[in-house]
């Protein structure tokens, strides 16, 4: 059992889910009520990540976070610090590709809001701070804690891109998933079992969990 | 103070009009589905902005596209009431009355929800509620926002009919508290006449008709435009003397009125209401009718209409419709100016409160 692997995984999704909520919250919102030009190109954008290889994606943002982008430059010239191959790079990358899990659902959550109600707490004085608060996300709750929950699980599981973008440093970029091929590569199938287990075991728990919440929060609906 | 509304628009809904309703009148916007009567409310309440136009409260400017003024919907004092309430479904009905308060309390927001006879529900969810109850909880929660302008929109289309009728007594027993102009839309003209001060018919987003209710019903182009064939006058009368052989004395608005036998004490205020098409006219006094009502009127003005002759009368302070079938009118010949006898054949009298 790696549990070097297994607390860098944790904590990966751990960073991910924490910078994704206010992500999912924001552009959700923005998706679920507002009409703009190119909301098209955007939706696209966002669900870009599930239908890409994650090899080819991965491929991608290695580009983009290596020395010579500009992206990449710009990184190593405010931190110090090259984003490839490190524990900061291989966030970002699980920001980016989460991003049809974290706002998809959300999105669908603040959808599922009667316009009539959002209309409601402007017309009880609130602003939209306040109604955001106070009305919108306790409705979309059950929305954004679904995004949350797929984002950390698919974090914990994803491969391709972490492989691409962090390699396989033990302690800064070599997550649980690797582990478990590392294992499997040096004929452990016993570790490899053992830390599949605890992976589906996890995953297993935070789903469960989710929808053991939404149906709370479906029975105080109504 | 008084709500003046002033909005011009071309799209989505083409709206021209202007109105102003004083503090504690009721004013009905009825016209049938898509006139612009709920854009109207959503001017007023800032959930939908016109390309012109001017809302006001008092001195509180709202909306005046002149001097490029718009205030959010959360910077209006407006209670609005919605067609399906929009009650916040995770709160209970006490905390959906906080939720609009100013200085939110739980007693402030029990004694609102006492008001609108809702005592004893605080704790229910709006999915424990039945749709009265619902209604009763959304106009609170308007209140509760100590509102400059009530607006009710269809407030009481999603009830039933025995519900309808005591919310009705309910919203007219609480007009001692409502000391601000109120709006109600609704596409119900009896439900209008019922609670609302005046009625303003809206058509294609501009007022065809606007005045008292028994103008409006009496108004044959007015009831055109909300589909109605038929239009409905109504006399005020007093109730004179009981007379024997089954009859009661009124004293109309232009003279004497015979009805049949009124329970009621002489002195009491009644209303006669009669149809268009219940009214014949006669040019000599008659007398020996199976129908004993028949009043001296003068005539106003002659419309015709599909098979039918619109006559307007005018008794006194009061205006009568009739509908002649187009041969019995050729046989008359009236001209406008003319004195007539108004025989009501089937007049319905009611006894005014007060």
């Amino acid at each position: 059992m790696d549990w070097t692997a297994l607390g860098l995984s944790l904590r990966l999704a751990g960073w991910t889910v924490a910078l994704l909520l206010p992500v999912s919250v924001l552009v959700g919102r923005l998706l679920a009520y507002r009409r703009f030009a190119g909301k098209g190109v955007v939706e696209a954008l966002v669900m870009l990540p599930l239908v890409l290889p994650p090899t080819v994606f991965g491929f991608y943002l290695l580009l983009a976070f290596g020395r010579g982008a500009p992206f990449g430059d710009l990184w190593q010239g405010l931190v110090g610090r090259p984003l490839v191959f490190s524990f900061e790079g291989l966030v970002l990358a699980s920001v980016i590709f989460n991003l049809p899990f974290a706002i998809q659902p959300a999105q669908r959550g603040f959808q599922a809001i009667p316009p009539e109600v959002r209309e409601a707490a402007a017309c009880c004085g609130m602003s939209p701070l306040r109604a955001l608060w106070h009305i919108e996300l306790p409705l979309a709750w059950p929305g954004v804690m679904t995004a949350m929950v797929l984002t950390f699980a698919h974090t914990l599981g994803e491969f391709g891109i972490v492989l691409m973008v962090g390699g396989s440093i033990p302690g800064e970029t070599k997550t649980i998933a690797i582990s478990i091929y590392d294992r499997v590569q040096a004929f452990d199938n016993r570790g490899a079992g053992i830390m599949s287990a605890v992976l589906v075991a996890i995953s297993l728990a935070a789903i469960t969990l989710t929808y053991a919440l939404s149906a709370r929060v479906g029975r105080r609906l109504g | 103070m008084a709500l003046d509304v002033d909005l011009r628009a071309q799209a989505p809904i083409p709206l021209d009009l202007g109105f102003r309703v004083a503090p504690g009148e009721i004013m009905a916007l009825v016209g049938p589905s898509g006139s612009g009567k709920t854009t109207i409310l959503r001017a007023i309440a800032g959930l939908w902005r016109p390309e012109a136009g001017r809302v006001a409260v008092g001195a509180e400017v709202w909306l005046d596209s002149a001097r490029r003024r718009w205030l959010p919907p959360h910077r209006r004092r407006t209670g609005l009431v919605f067609q399906n309430y929009a009650l916040f479904p995770h709160m209970t009905a006490l905390g959906n009355v906080m939720a609009a308060m100013d200085d939110p309390t739980p007693d402030g927001a029990a004694r609102i929800l006492g008001l609108v006879n809702l005592g004893g529900m605080d704790a229910r969810r709006p999915a424990e509620l039945s749709g009265g109850q619902q209604q009763r909880v959304a106009l609170a929660r308007a209140l509760a926002r100590r509102p400059l302008a009530l607006l009710l929109d269809e407030p009481f289309s999603a009830v039933d009919r025995a519900t309808r009728v005591r919310l009705h007594e309910e919203v007219l027993a609480l007009r001692a508290h409502l000391s601000m102009p109120v709006l109600l839309v609704t596409h119900d003209l009896s439900e209008a006449e019922r609670l609302a001060d005046r009625i303003a018919v809206i058509e294609q987003g501009r007022i065809v008709a606007e005045g008292a209710a028994h103008a409006i019903l009496s108004d044959a182009a007015a009831l055109r435009v909300l589909g109605l064939e038929d239009a409905i006058s109504i006399l005020p009368a007093l109730v004179a003397a009981h007379l024997p052989g089954g009859l009661t004395r009124l004293e109309g608005p232009t003279g004497p009125l015979l009805v049949p036998a009124l329970a009621l004490p002489a002195g009491a205020r009644v209303q006669l209401r009669v149809r268009s098409a219940d009214v014949l006219l006669s040019r000599s006094p008659v007398t020996g009718l199976s129908s004993p009502t028949v009043l001296a009127a003068r005539i106003e003005a002659l419309t015709p209409g599909q098979g039918a002759l619109l006559v307007r009368l005018r008794a006194g302070a009061s205006v009568i419709s009739c509908r002649l079938p187009l041969s019995g009118a050729q046989v008359l010949g009236l001209s406008p100016g003319e004195a007539v006898h108004a025989v009501l054949t089937d007049p319905v009298v009611t006894e005014l409160p007060g």
